[in-house]
């Protein structure tokens, strides 16, 4: 079939050659390029490439986002170790416009056969990095799911610290604590760790105002072990705006206390949820929309590499050729999937053997030695 | 004497016309950030409709957006007509309509200009709706009970912590009424009655703010109740605690917000406006000099291209007797019929003494 649309008698040896190699394995998803075919792929992956580019932007952004919002709610984590997530989409989306950057070059190359000849030794490696990095956004959202416990436990141990350390207001290092939880518990309008009972088993209030001459301060004082001045009271930002009664913080847990009010009941007082429910919950709500944004990038970069791999194949094929609107076969691997790792394996035994010292002498100097040693 | 004459050679005029096309598709962009800042404006107002009392205040945004669409439109058919005013057959299409485009698209940017200085001269207004908004939404704070001023309450509350503001002009505004329900109030408890009873109106009043008004940068917990009483807290003093409360009220701090909104809204539309006046000034140039090119009759002369063929003085003159004349169509003119040849009437001229008109010598065929 190829011979048809071949005159010269060079050209029909080279064919007779490649009809014998093609019989003989098997390449993976072949496909026949006309020089037209060529022509559409050079111009289609050119596109694709400037696409693919400005969706790697689009990866960094991400990455960046998510990285500052992590950063911000930095006092109540203990860990950081969720911050691998944004790191990975960073570097990855900075590494895909230099790929695609690369692509695109070779692409505008692939017009003409003698500059596309200088990209050859380079390609194959580009492909090995290539693809490592675009699996790197798989390992990403793979890792945004797997880490979601640890992110649970950092708050968990975070909140803890910062709600035992709300009073320490004149504390170099932890003066800010109150206003952070403050601020938290009213944008996330949440209260406490689990729930707002946390606030009762805490001290929040400074001894510096609690006036320790009052009989109630030392009763209070003196009933725990700890000496620490607890109540069934709330901060004023644990309070729910949305109550249609004005907020009750103290005596929560007294009836009596307040007009026509039953602690049971009672729902829209306080902000119902803890804080690191809301905090996971609007971690893991910022994470599920950046999976599929993630995703699409993924099939984006796979498709350029694709067709890059087949264009550079389809081209190669070109090599030593006159005539360069021949139709030419392109494929991802040239041999099956197999004999490919073997062979790569093979190449890499090389590589590692070059640097090791060669302590055996060769037979020829062997002999030549002992030819000396007799004579 | 031509107003700012300028000769143009033929490649000037085509440039001129290329730059204006494009100018022209940018100004429909702009006609576009016109649209969307009167919108925003809008969205923002309404957001806080709740307490803003009855006024005037939509007509700015609503000017903005209409000017916005208009401006969309008028350069679109800017851009068309430059695009095609490089090819000279393809101007004369164009001639009869490019004049009064121009003086319409000129009439339009001061429309522009009017929505940049309503922007500026809106505060007025605003404030007003503020300070009666607040004092009726205080007011009614307590009434989560009466359909139709239920959401208040929240309303105010979220205004209070989102702005960092108490009150109308200073938390003391709190202390002049009742902002706890009475459905809350235990009337059999004296103290609860000795209140009531204290001023005229019978109003729970106390010095106490609702929880909204507490600061977050407050080294200590929040103070809300018993706040002028020292005794009442422990380490506390009334006239020295800055922290404990927003200081500003909410009045100062939505005027501060929506002014810069305002500000920022008058300079990008006093920006766009310069740019639309220099875009028109460019197609005048390009009429006139097409004009002149057509009067000279070679398309590839060079031509003089002007703001005003004569001077403002003379122009303003002949467009007032234009005018003038335009009003007097309809009047029956007998003076203008003895200069008008096509009107058949009685010969006056005098032939001699006799009065005898001369014999018509036949023509030769």
């Amino acid at each position: 079939m190829l011979c048809q649309n071949i005159h010269c008698g060079l050209f029909e040896f080279c064919c007779f050659n490649w009809i014998i190699i093609s019989g003989g394995t098997m390449a993976v998803l072949k496909i026949k390029f006309s020089f037209q075919r060529r022509v559409h792929l050079a111009q289609g992956l050119w596109l694709l490439s400037w696409v693919a580019m400005f969706s790697g932007g689009v990866t960094f952004c991400m990455g960046l986002f998510l990285k500052m919002e992590l950063l911000r709610r930095a006092e109540v984590m203990h860990t950081t170790d969720i911050h691998v997530v944004p790191n990975l989409l960073m570097v990855v989306g900075l590494a895909s416009v230099g790929i695609n950057l690369f692509a695109g070059r070779v692409c505008q190359d692939s017009m003409d056969s003698t500059r596309f000849t200088q990209w050859k030794n380079v390609m194959i490696p580009y492909f090995g990095v290539s693809l490592f990095f675009t699996s790197m956004l798989i390992v990403a959202m793979a890792l945004s799911y797997a880490l979601q416990p640890n992110l649970e436990e950092s708050l968990k141990v975070g909140l803890k610290n910062g709600i035992r350390f709300y009073k320490d207001t004149d504390t170099p290092g932890r003066c800010f604590q109150k206003e952070t939880i403050d601020r938290l518990q009213v944008e996330f309008r949440c209260c406490g760790n689990t729930n707002f009972k946390d606030w009762f088993e805490v001290q929040w209030i400074s001894n510096r105002y609690l006036d320790f001459t009052s009989k109630e301060v030392n009763d209070r004082v003196r009933s725990n072990v700890d000496g620490r001045y607890l109540m069934d009271g709330v901060p004023f930002s644990c309070c729910n705006p949305a109550s249609p009664r004005p907020c009750i913080q103290e005596h929560l847990t007294d009836n009596s206390a307040h007009f026509n009010y039953d602690y049971h009941s009672e729902e829209l007082n306080l902000h119902n949820r803890g804080c690191r429910e809301a905090l996971v919950n609007y971690f893991m709500g910022l994470m599920n929309t950046i999976g599929p944004c993630v995703l699409s990038v993924f099939f984006v970069q796979m498709s350029v590499l694709a067709s890059l791999r087949y264009l550079q194949t389809a081209m190669a094929a070109l090599e030593g050729q006159e005539n360069v609107e021949v139709e030419t076969e392109g494929y991802i691997l040239e041999k099956g999937v197999k004999e490919t790792l073997n062979e790569a394996k093979e190449t890499l035994k090389k590589l590692l053997q070059l640097g090791q010292v060669d302590a055996e002498p060769a037979p020829g100097d062997a002999e030549a030695a002992e030819g000396k040693a007799a004579s | 004497m031509a107003v700012l004459k300028v000769k143009f050679t033929k490649t000037k005029r085509d440039k001129l016309a290329q730059v204006l096309w494009v100018l022209n598709w940018i100004s429909v962009v702009t006609g576009l950030i016109l649209f969307s800042l009167g919108l925003f404006l809008k969205v923002e107002l309404e957001k806080r409709r709740e307490l803003m009392a009855e006024r005037e205040l939509h007509s700015v945004p609503n000017m903005l957006i209409t000017v916005g669409l208009i401006a969309c439109a008028i350069n679109f058919l800017g851009g068309k007509i430059c695009y095609d005013c490089v090819d000279t057959n393809k101007f004369l299409r164009w001639k009869l309509v490019m004049l009064p485009y121009i003086i319409l698209t000129f009439f339009f940017t001061l429309c522009i200009l009017v929505g940049a200085l309503m922007c500026y001269s809106m505060r007025g207004e605003l404030e007003e709706a503020l300070v009666v908004g607040l004092q009726d939404a205080m007011r009614f704070y307590k009434d989560t009970d009466t359909p139709g001023r239920c959401f208040l309450k929240r309303t105010v509350d979220l205004l209070q912590i989102q702005f960092q503001c108490c009150g109308n002009t200073g938390h003391r505004d709190w202390f002049q009424i009742q902002w706890v329900s009475n459905r809350y109030l235990d009337m059999s408890c004296k103290e609860v009655v000795d209140r009531i009873r204290s001023n005229v109106e019978g109003k729970y009043l106390m010095d106490g703010v609702p929880f909204s008004c507490c600061n977050v940068n407050s080294p200590r917990p929040c103070i809300q109740y018993q706040i002028t009483n020292n005794s009442a807290h422990y380490n506390y003093d009334y006239q020295s605690e800055e922290l404990n409360l927003w200081k500003r009220g909410c009045r100062q701090a939505l005027l501060e917000y929506y002014t810069s909104i305002m500000h920022s809204i008058g300079f990008i539309v006093l920006i766009i406006w310069l740019f639309e006046l220099s875009v028109l000034t460019g197609v005048r140039y390009l009429q006139t000099a097409l004009e002149n090119v057509l009067r000279q009759g070679d398309p590839e002369c060079e031509s003089d291209g002007y703001l005003l063929e004569t001077s403002l003085a003379e122009t303003a003159r002949s467009n007032f007797n234009i005018i003038k004349s335009l009003g007097k169509l309809n009047q029956i003119n007998t003076t203008d019929s003895d200069r008008d040849p096509n009107i058949n009437r009685p010969s006056t001229a005098h032939y001699g003494p006799d009065n005898v008109p001369p014999k018509q010598i036949p023509l030769a065929s």
